[in-house]
This record gives C-alpha cells, structure tokens and sequence, in this order.
C-alpha cells in the first residue's frame, strides 16, 4: 500500500499490462484524516457522478457522514481506481452552502419557506398557466446529474401529463451531439464500443477528447496499456498539448472550426488506399459512394490547408488508422462543440463503418459523454427525445408507449422534434414560455453568450423554479428555489457512457429540509392531479426501486432493454453493461455485432437529420433509403464557420475543462484539494502569439469578443498560434460582492461564446469565437493559477508545480490482475 | 429552341429565392439558427445563380452571374430594429416576431417550390437534347433546392405550435 499526492499525480502509480490481458488492479482510498475515518461504520455502494466515466466506488460513512471513498476492484470500469475528482469531491455535500429550505421571492427578495407553501404555488403556477395558453407554456430544463428514476418520472409528467414538448437538459451542451451522431450513423442512440476494448486495440484515436481531463480513469486504462508490451499507437487531434497529445505518435493540432475537412482528409487516404473492408462496406452498409465521391475533394494537401496542419502529418495519421487490426476511436468535446459538430462525429463512425470495425474485441467507437448521468438523460427520454429510444415519428412507437403509460397517445407530443434547450431559451425570451423549472443546473454560468441568458432569465414574465444543491448564478434570478438532495443522499441508478449501468444508494441524510429530486417530482404529480387515460394515477411508482421497475417495462424490447436487471442484481454484483435482458442476462459488452443494426425502419429511434440544414429526413425518404435496415453512411462538405477572425479578433477562442472542476464548480469548488489546484480563471496563449504580444506568463490580460470580456492572468502553454483558450468552469458565485469581475461580469468564459448550435444536434458551439487579446499589465510577478499536470502546463521554467501536500495523500493498493471478469 | 427562356426563368426565380432568404436572415437575427441557415442558404442560390450565368452564354442569354442583392443601409437598419423587436417584444405584442417568422419561412417553401419545378424543366430539356453539361448542372443543383425547401418546412413544423397557441 502506497501513498500518493493525487493532486500532484492525477493518474496515480503505473500498472502496465499487455495487449489482450486483463487491466490489473488497483485500489484507492481517500479517507478524511482524524475521526476515525479509517475504521468506518459502513460502506456504501455507489460509483462517481463528477465525469461521465462511472468509476465505481463504496463510501465510507461514520457517524452519520460521509468520511471518504474507496474504488471498487471488482467493478468492469475502474477496477479499482479513482481519479482526483471522485477522491476528493464527495467533500461539497457538507459543505455549510447547502441549500437547506425552499425559497421563494417575495417583494424582490428570496425568503425561506416551507415546502407547501412552495409546491402550492408551482402548482397554483401551473394550472393558471395551462388554463391561459396550455402546455406550450411550460419548459423543463433538467442536467446530467440526476439519476434514471429521477429522469423517467420527468419524462412521464412533462410528456405524458403535461403534454409539453419542451423537455431538454445541459446534456444539450455536453452530449446532445454524441447522440446525434449515433442517430445518423445507425439511426439509435446507444454506445457501440466497451472501455474493455482498450485492452485489444492497436490504434487509439481521440478525437477532440482530451480524455486525461475529462475521464482520467480511461486515461490511467490507456496509460498501462502504453507502458506495457505491445503499446498501441495513439492518434491525437487536439489544438492543445494536451497529455494525450504528449503521448501520442501522431498529435494533428488543427485550426479550430476545421474538423470536418480533416476528417475528410483522413478519409480520402483511407478510401483512396483501399484500406477497406468492402465486404462489410456491401453487406452492412448504405451511402458509400457518395463519401467516395465527397471525400475525393479533400487530398491531404487540401485538408492541410484547411485546418493548418501538415499533410505529411494527415497521411502519417491515415497510415496508421487504415492499416490498423484493432481500431478505437473516442471523440468529444473538440469536436461536439465545435463547427460542423455532428458532421465531424459521423466522420468517425464513417471510419469505423468502412474499415468494418465494430463490435469486435479493440475494434469500437466511443461517441463519449461529458455528464455523469447523460445516458440516462437520453434514454429515458428527459433530453426530449421519447423514452427508450423511441422515434417520435413513428405513430405505431407513439401508440406503444402509449400502452405503456396507459395515456391517449394524441397526449404524447410528437408533431415535431422535441424543442431543444437553445430553443427553449428563444421561446422564454419572446414570451411564449412562461415557466421553466431548471433542475440540477447551472445555464447562467453554462450557457453562451451569457449577457442574453441573463437578461432572458431575469424577465418579470418568466416563472422561474430552480432545484439543485446550492445557491448559483441561476438560482439568484429564480422566483422558487427548491433545495435538493445529492449523489448519496438518495438512491437510484445511472448509466456510464459505455452503457455500465451501477446502483448508488443512500448513504447519508441530506441537510436540512432538501429532498431527493424523485420525491419532488412525485409530489408535484400528485399535487397536480396527473391521470392516466382511465383515471388512475399517471405515476405509478413511489419509491427509486418501483421507479427502475416501471423503467425496465418501458425498455422491454427496444435497444436499451434493462429488464435482465435489477436493485438485488446490482447489489450482487457491481456495474452491468446494456442490453441486459433474458437473451443477455450479464449484459452485452459489444453492440453491432456482425453488423446487426437496430436501424429498420420500423424499429430505429430516429430516420436522421440533414447534416447542414438540420431538417428531419421524412420516414418515406428513411425507408427508400434504408430499405433493409443497415448502417448509414452520410457524408459532409466542409463549410467554414459562421464567425471568422478578422483584423479586428485576429484570434480563435476556444473554451473547456480542466482535471481538477466539473462543470461551473458548484461542488469541485467546495472541495478544498481540487480547489486549491485550480483556483481561478487563467487565458491559455502559445509562446508565438505571447511573444509577438509581448506577454509574459503570468501577466494580466483582457481577452473580449463582440459579446464581452473577461480579464485573467495568461499561462504561455503548448497550445497552437492563434488560438486562446479558457476554462468555462468560473462563474461569480465565489467571487467578492462588488468586486471588479462581479460589476464587469468579467470572469466567465460564456460572457465571450456566440449564440450558434449545430443544425442537426442543436449543441452550442463553444469553440470557436472571433477574439481579440490586450495585455493590461504585469502582475504580481506570481505565475497564472493554472494546473501544471495537465494541458495548461507552461512551456516555460519557474512556474512551481501544482501539488496537494498532505492534505491529498491518498492510499494506492496495487493487486495485479483480477482472477475473474465480466469481460470476454 | 425555348431553352433560353426557362434558364431565364429560374435565374429571375433563384434570385429571388436568395433575396428572400436575405430578408429572411436579416429579419431574424435573433433567432440565430434562423439567421445562420438562412445566409447558409442563400449561399446555395448564389452558387446556382454563377454556374447557370456561366452555361446560358451557349444559348445565346446573358444572366448576372453575381446579382447585387446585399441587404444596403435600409435593410441593415431595419436589421437592427428586428433585433431590438426580437429580443424583447413587448407583453402584448410578442407574437408578432413569431407570426414574421412564419410568413417568412412560407414564402422560402413557396419560391423554393418555384425553383424546384423550373430546376425540373431544365433537366427535362437537357435529357430531351442530350445536353450533358446542363443536365449535370440540374442534377447537382435541383436537390439543393429540395433541401433549400425541406428546411423551411421542418422550421415552420417546429415552430407553428408554438407560435400559434400562445
Ligand atoms: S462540463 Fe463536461 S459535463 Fe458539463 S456540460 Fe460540459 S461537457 Fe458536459
């Protein structure tokens, strides 16, 4: 058993394997010092809700609360280890912020209230609303954060009780695209690859995905493989020197806004090579002549040009992935959030689609997930779409989930595609939505352009409800404010983004008068009245566990069938893969295959979108089309992006993570380790532009766009010439009342970002702005808050290295290879 | 030989579909998706518009092959205005920019419909003459159309319940 600063050393100790055998094990625990910690009186099941990787855990408790976290070695997905998130986070839920009573504003003020008057007044709220204008009155806009149980509920009162169609999530910002391009590649959601491919592969490629930041634990899987026999080769396409890019043998920094011409580039020396399984391409698939024909556009040279890197790098890139045996492919944010999003995610499926590399041992894509809970928002339908994969528009799928609700399904919206968040927010600007409740959220710090987002929130005419953990930027502008029980305080289920799907139970109370979110929403559906066609009541469940019971019905049979499952199974066991049903009752590692898709017309969730105007494909089109139900090849043009630099905002802003915060740091921000290594917002500019500028580490700048500014210390990292990046996890919550930043709102990255989302999976797009950056002076001298460890390391010397001291000593326990896996 | 007419025709139709969609772009700069696809869109007829000047010269027509249609002052200030209305219509008045909206998009379905049809003739009189090259023309633009078409329909299908329920 060893110690370790994780702070200092996210990743931890290395344990190489080769390819082919299992990862081997290793434990880690964070107890909190003093009380005894060591010895708790119980540990508790539960795995991470602060990445979307799902690393399994049991929580420690004593005394009634919570004292630390130890991985759990037995689980498919972590086997044992934890990241510094899931290390230290857990902290924020004792934290004396904690919301701990309704609130509703009175005379221009939040006061404190009981959860009748409270409730009562959503209620009263509601009825009047429906009365005057009817459903289209009303929006929800939930997180990533919930659990399944939690999100089916919602689905079911706004779908089928309410009958609105506005239902989405932050899951819009994060994941909206990684389910689109799902959708147009093999018409249904739901992941194809297994983390477990990692083990097999030759090549790994991420796209966009920064994958040491976002799921360390993926990237420590990665790491071992590297430092083992047989290494794989890594492919990198990251504008920044991120540790991926670090380790990889080719690293492709492209202009921001240009993925889909590299991916075409990429392509075309594929296709053109004959790097193809021409088999699979006839047998599996429809569409590939016209990608021939498409990405014949784009020879390296071309491409080069585009996106500003080598050609010689792009047909470096092409070699490595045509020639492969066992290919994995995971893409995220670079590319989601990003110009010609979900065109460029196609593009990989595409690869995958050609080289027939899928559903086999090493050979997967992982459209992957930014939320923790993103999944579940999707499957249970809280992101708009219909509950279990269904396609609204397919009458006879309406008609069963119908059934299933026991509803009319003319109640069921399903004239049109769910409205997405973005739209959402239009419609509360122009006064046609007039009350949205927002759970689990933060789109006062989270959305662009955030000047507009206030001032659409903070509308007289908008009824507000906030539910979540603490006071936020949007809680601040709510007219209820609902305190919610967390991660551990409640039980429920939730889904990884490799369909691992883990039970976290209760573990601890939660503060003060909050309650789990199912409990609210059951309250509300019962203060509301909601029926069933027969005059039942519309929820039927009571508790998390009848909930999961009620959920497993509405999957039976579609592509994310969870009835093989259970609380007692999960309990039994640790994380368990869907589809898990009676023909699969451990689970299925793989989907697709031998090229089985889920894509008949009669059965697929979606028919896809126009990948440029964003227009829903009509199902006469799907089905002349897609006769025999095969994979979709769809092909794109590149275009160049809405907003360009130009003399004026000669640079290119991109915004993101770091290691150490999730999201707008509502709770890494209360936990004093992870705080503590990346305390305040910094601006990321290449050592070319700094010195062209006249800028020094650590020296105070101004970066603004048409939409504002935000000023913050510069850290001359790896990052490529033109382009700026910052953290979009700092809001002003934490900030000093009345402080410059507070006045100017000028410390969140949103003030900067466009208002512009991709036409087929309505995600915002984060990452390219036109910018401009002034040096205003030199600071104290002391070098940018910027972490060390991870892609914002500087290039220069004298910057001291990020470290947690002793207050982020963790244990370490290797034990080698497990005896026995799930795996296969 | 009418050939020349109908390439007339739908060089008058195009443009006017691209106006259209100009007007449409600017009016709605606060509904951004609109705004964008729109300007996206009108792109396409632009293209229409040079290839088709470039091929009439063989049928003795000669077409602008770049029609000045930019919005001038006037439409950049009623620009402004729409954003201004956009943002915050007044209680009352707020379905104006929605109900804009949907006229707007109908008279895209309605000239893109036009386009369509004359996209149509121009392929059939391009088969009926073995003319290789126009017919490629045809068969490279006509389905921008239809797609052209297809946005303004799935946009007004969207956003009709709204806007005309509240
Ligand atoms: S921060 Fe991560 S999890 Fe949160 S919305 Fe963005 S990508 Fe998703």
């Amino acid at each position: 058993m060893g110690r370790l600063d994780r702070i200092a050393e996210p990743w931890g100790t290395r344990t190489p394997y080769a390819r082919g055998e299992k990862w081997p094990v290793r434990v880690d625990t964070f107890l909190a010092d003093g009380n005894g910690a060591e010895h708790p009186d119980r540990w508790v099941r539960s795995a991470s809700v602060l990445h979307s990787n799902g690393d399994a855990l049991d929580i420690a408790v004593k005394d009634g609360r919570i004292v630390g976290v130890r991985g759990r070695a037995e689980d498919r997905v972590n086997h044992g280890r934890l990241d510094p998130k899931d290390l230290y986070g857990w902290q924020a839920g004792a934290s004396p912020d904690r919301l701990t009573r309704p609130l509703v504003r009175r005379g221009g003020r939040l006061v404190e209230t009981d959860w009748d008057t409270a409730m009562d007044h959503i209620v009263a709220r509601t009825k009047e609303l429906l009365r005057d204008q009817g459903p289209s009155a009303i929006g929800f806009y939930t997180t990533g954060q919930l659990f399944l149980e939690e999100y089916y509920t919602l689905s079911l009162i706004a779908h089928g009780g309410l009958g609105t169609n506005h239902l989405d999530g932050n899951t819009r910002l994060c994941t909206a695209t990684a389910a689109e391009a799902l959708k147009q590649s093999f018409a249904c959601d739901g992941q194809p690859g297994s983390y477990t491919d990692i083990d097999h592969a030759d090549v790994i490629a991420l796209f966009g995905h920064n994958v040491a930041e976002t799921q360390p634990v993926l990237w420590m899987r990665i790491l071992d493989r590297l430092a083992g026999p047989e290494p794989p080769a890594l492919i990198c396409v990251d504008p920044r020197l991120t540790p991926v890019a670090r380790a990889a043998a080719v690293h492709l920094a492209p202009r921001p806004g240009t993925n889909v011409a590299l991916m075409n580039g990429l392509l075309h020396e594929i296709i053109g090579n004959g790097w193809t399984d021409a088999e699979y391409i006839t047998r599996h698939t429809v569409g590939f002549d016209e990608l021939e024909r498409r990405v014949k556009e784009y020879p390296p040279e071309r491409a080069a040009e585009i996106c500003d890197v080598p050609a010689e790098e792009i047909r470096r890139a092409a070699r490595a992935l045509g020639t492969c045996e066992r290919l994995v492919s995971t893409v995220l944010q670079g590319f989601y959030q990003s110009h010609q999003a979900t065109a460029a995610a196609v593009q990989v499926n595409n690869l995958h689609l050609v080289r027939g590399m899928l559903g086999r041992p090493g050979c997967g894509v992982l459209q992957m997930n930014g939320q923790p809970t993103a999944q579940n928002t999707r499957e249970c339908g809280a992101d708009g779409d219909l509950p279990g994969f269904r396609n609204w528009a397919d009458d006879a799928q309406v008609a069963d989930l119908g059934r299933v609700w026991n509803v009319d399904p003319s109640r069921i919206p399903h004239y049109g595609p769910p409205t997405h968040a973005m739209k959402m927010f239009r419609y509360a600007e122009q006064g046609s939505l007039r009350m949205l409740w927002v759970t689990g959220t933060n789109p006062a710090v989270s959305l662009p352009e955030l000047s507009r987002i206030r001032s659409v929130l903070s509308q007289e005419r908008l009824f507000l409800i906030v539910q979540d953990l603490f006071p936020t930027e949007t809680t601040e502008l709510a007219d209820v404010v609902l305190p919610a029980a967390g991660w551990a305080e409640k039980t429920g289920t939730f889904t990884n983004a490799d369909r691992t799907v883990h039970l976290s139970e209760k573990a601890v109370d939660p503060p003060g008068r909050a309650r789990p979110d199912l409990d609210i929403f059951l309250d509300y559906a019962r203060r509301m009245d909601l029926r069933d066609k027969d005059g039942g009541p519309l929820v039927k469940w009571h508790d998390p566990e009848s909930a999961f019971e009620a959920w497993k019905e509405c999957s039976r049979g579609r592509p994310c069938d969870y009835t093989g499952l259970s609380y007692d199974r999960l309990r039994g066991g640790s994380g368990i893969q869907w589809p898990c049903d009676a023909e699969h009752p451990d689970g299925t590692e793989r989907l697709y295959t031998g090229g089985a898709f889920w894509s008949d017309p009669d059965y697929c969730e979606s028919y896809g979108r126009d990948l440029v105007t964003g227009a829903p494909v009509e199902p006469t089109e799907y089905r002349a089309m897609n006769p025999y139900g095969k994979a979709v090849i769809k092909s794109a043009g590149y275009l160049p992006p809405h907003e360009q630099p130009d003399g004026d905002h000669p640079f290119l802003l991109t915004t993101g993570r770091t290691l150490y915060h999730f999201h707008t740091r509502t709770k890494t921000a209360r936990a004093p380790q992870l705080q503590a290594a990346a305390p305040e917002m910094w601006v990321e500019i290449s050592t070319g532009d700094a010195s062209e500028l006249g800028v020094m580490e650590g020296d105070l700048v101004e970066v603004s766009t048409p939409r504002g500014s935000v000023r913050a210390k510069a850290r001359v990292s790896g990052i490529r010439d033109g382009v700026l990046f910052l953290p979009f996890h700092y809001g002003y919550w934490d900030i000093d009342e009345g402080s410059e930043a507070d006045e100017a709102h000028g410390r969140a990255a949103n003030e900067l970002t466009l208002t512009d989302w991709d036409a087929a999976s309505k995600q915002p797009l984060y990452k390219t702005a036109a910018a401009r950056l002034r040096r205003i002076r030199a600071q104290d001298g002391s070098p940018a808050p910027a972490p060390t460890t991870a892609a914002s390391a500087p290039l220069g010397a004298g910057v001291p290295e990020t470290r947690g001291g002793p207050a982020a000593e963790s244990d370490e326990d290797v034990r080698g290879t497990p005896p026995t896996e799930g795996d296969t | 030989m009418k050939i020349g007419l109908v390439l007339r025709d739908l060089h008058r139709e195009e443009r006017e579909l691209a106006r259209e969609l100009l007007h449409t772009a600017e009016r709605h700069k606060t509904s951004h998706d609109i705004h964008h696809l729109a300007l996206d869109l009108a792109d396409w007829s632009h293209r229409h518009i040079r290839e088709l000047a470039e091929l009439a010269e063989r049928y003795d027509v000669t077409l602008d092959p770049e029609p000045d249609d930019e919005p001038g002052p006037v439409g950049r200030l009623r620009e402004k205005g729409s954003e201004i209305i956009g943002r915050r219509g007044e209680a009352g008045r707020r379905g104006d920019a929605g109900l804009l909206l949907l006229r707007d998009l109908r008279r895209i379905c309605q000239q893109a419909s036009a386009v369509s049809v004359d996209w149509e003739l121009v392929a059939q009189a391009a088969q009926a003459t073995a003319d290789d090259q126009l017919l490629d023309l045809a068969q490279r633009c006509h389905p921008d159309t239809l797609r052209q078409l297809r946005w303004a329909n799935a946009e007004l299908k969207e956003t009709s319940p709204q806007v005309l329920t509240s």
